[in-house]
């Protein structure tokens, strides 16, 4: 019998699968330009952040598979699940687009990770801690790096600029889901595991204006819309895009097809 | 000044970018090394496309590493063919034209997921033959990248091998896939090596000038008594009913490559050839956009000193 780990499940535990689930998602988003990337260099730094953020996902898959038990591994946990189980945000399932709106993607969000690491290296649940302090070196060079892109798009050329005014068109709708807690957050915050991502807000928006500015850039990051019951949205309920569905279907679609099996 | 070439070749002194060389010596290192590293970078293709389905997160990770490598190599030996004083924009551009070869083993398709474990062990395992006698070639920045180059391909085929032998220790569906597998990268495998040293073009000279240092034969034998013994751990056979060990040459013997394939592949007229190149063009062509911002915002950022701070 194969486990599957269906909600509701422990705060703690949806809280792991979240920051892993973010991590993995992310960074099969940006593994799809493997071997597609603008330039060879560029190639080779992205796939670099891809196989950072796979790092990052499998600790954290591994520490929620201790905790969980019942023959939990990493495998089972991101293999096993459907999208209403994945507690990633809606940003990171968003088709990789142009590289525009992959290295946007990639800074709005490496400026988010690298405050919630910071963070969670106070953590009461030490192995966090640790795969946090761990995370820290790489999400520094992630941001480094994927900032350096926004400006120089930003500023490049007439086409690059519109380009970039486009994705961040596209990206800015869901920005407010970075900073409204879930339950399992307010809960894990309570008890000293996690933070509550709306206390990043202010940190997060002086940094990323700073860099639009420079990328000139103009958005309002003032009035964030906050994920709805309306639209049906909401990555940290389970409440995702077909994107999410579809990108589940072509990475599961072994440990699916031949259940049980070692590869 | 051929003398002093000529010397060096004799007394093994590597020949190094300021040296005078043959022009027609130079002329064959930019077409090999330039094809080399085509190679690497439409490699990246077959495999690349199981990066999202790979089976396991570790598997997943190993791939992408593997992939990522290939990029690099790729990075190593466009550098290298720069040094004969030819750009890479140029050497891609041939590429992307069709006026240039790469290795025809990446024209054709991963089927399964057996693939992956495959490419590692068999096109892996032929490059490294190729590339370990290429560590001793005669022109400099060429044999020191293939030191480098080498040590990862050795580790990608390792790789490969242990990935298979899981799939022969699997489930019966799994044996299947690894047995399909071998079947269909078997005969590409051994025509990495090349037309028969009597119907190759290129190998004298290139024998003479110690570009290459043994023959695409020698080569092909040494590739089929190493996947021989191999393919036996896995418990798996090699599509070729006149395998067998020969006693009195100390070699196994092998069954007739299918030159017409060979050739027809090599004319572009292989599974995958227009798909390949389809995708590098591709992506060559949507990142026009990206390579033109970064090239224009350096120059605003040279045009403003007071950035530079
Ligand atoms: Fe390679
Ligand atoms: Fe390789």
């Amino acid at each position: 019998m194969i486990p599957r780990h269906l909600p509701p499940m422990e705060a703690r535990h949806e809280y792991l699968l979240h920051l892993a689930d973010n991590a993995l998602v992310l960074g099969h988003r940006n593994s799809e330009w493997c071997g597609h990337g603008p330039e060879l260099e560029q190639d080779i730094a992205l796939t670099n952040l891809s196989l950072d953020l796979l790092g990052q996902a499998r600790l954290l898959y591994q520490h929620a598979a201790n905790g969980i038990g019942e023959g939990a591994t990493e495998d089972t946990l991101a293999f096993l699940r459907d999208a209403s189980d994945y507690r990633n945000l809606i940003l990171l399932e968003l088709p990789r687009g142009d590289w525009g709106l992959t290295i946007l993607r990639q800074y709005l969000f490496s400026e988010f990770s690298l405050l919630q690491y910071q963070a969670l290296q106070g953590s009461t649940d030490t192995q966090l801690a640790a795969i946090a302090a761990k995370a820290i070196p790489e999400v520094t060079y992630h941001r480094r790096w994927a900032r350096d892109w926004v400006v120089r798009l930003g500023d490049g050329t007439e086409e690059s600029h519109t380009r970039m005014e486009s994705a961040l068109a596209t990206l800015q709708p869901h920005l407010g889901e970075l900073f409204s807690p879930a339950d399992f957050e307010r809960t894990v915050t309570e008890r000293g595991i996690g933070i509550d991502p709306s206390t990043l807000r202010s940190e997060w928006t002086l940094r990323v204006r700073q860099t639009l500015d420079e990328a000139d850039l103009a958005v309002d990051l003032s009035s964030l819309a906050t994920p709805s019951n309306h639209t049906g949205m909401d990555g940290k309920l389970g409440r995702h895009t077909e994107d999410l569905v579809r990108l589940l279907a072509e990475m599961q679609t072994l440990q699916r097809t031949y259940p049980g099996n070692e590869w | 000044m051929e003398k002093q070439f000529e010397e060096k070749l004799e007394g093994e002194v590597r020949i190094e970018p300021r040296d005078w060389m043959p022009e027609a010596y130079r002329r064959t290192l930019v077409r090999q090394i330039s094809q080399h590293a085509h190679s690497e970078i439409v490699g990246m293709l077959p495999e690349g496309a199981w990066i999202t389905r790979a089976p396991t997160l570790k598997r997943k990770a190993i791939l992408l590493a593997k992939v990522q490598d290939e990029a690099g190599h790729g990075l190593y030996l466009y550098a290298a063919a720069e040094t004969l004083g030819v750009s890479r924009a140029t050497l891609v551009a041939d590429l992307l034209a069709g006026k240039a070869k790469y290795s025809s083993i990446f024209n054709y398709p991963t089927l399964s997921w057996a693939d992956i474990g495959a490419i590692g062990w068999l096109v892996d395992g032929a490059a490294i033959m190729n590339q370990v006698m290429l560590c001793r070639t005669s022109y400099g920045p060429y044999a020191r990248a293939m030191v480098r180059i080498c040590k990862e391909e050795s580790f990608h085929q390792r790789q490969g091998f242990e990935s298979l032998l899981v799939l022969s220790r699997g489930s019966a569906e799994q044996r299947t896939m690894c047995q399909d597998a071998i079947n269909r990268w078997w005969w590409p495998s051994l025509m990495m090596f090349g037309p028969r040293d009597s119907e190759s073009t290129h190998s004298d000279q290139s024998m003479k000038w110690k570009i290459k240092r043994m023959s695409n034969d020698e080569l092909r034998q040494r590739f089929v008594d190493m996947i021989a013994e191999q393919v036996k751990v896995l418990g798996m056979s090699l599509p070729d009913p006149d395998l067998r060990w020969n006693e009195e040459r100390g070699h196994y013997d092998f069954g007739e490559i299918d030159w017409d394939e060979f050739w027809k592949v090599v004319k572009g007229d292989g599974p995958c050839n227009r798909e390949r190149l389809e995708t590098r063009r591709e992506a060559h062509t949507e990142g026009a956009w990206v390579r033109e911002a970064a090239l224009a915002h350096a120059r605003k950022k040279a045009a403003r000193p007071a950035d530079a701070a």
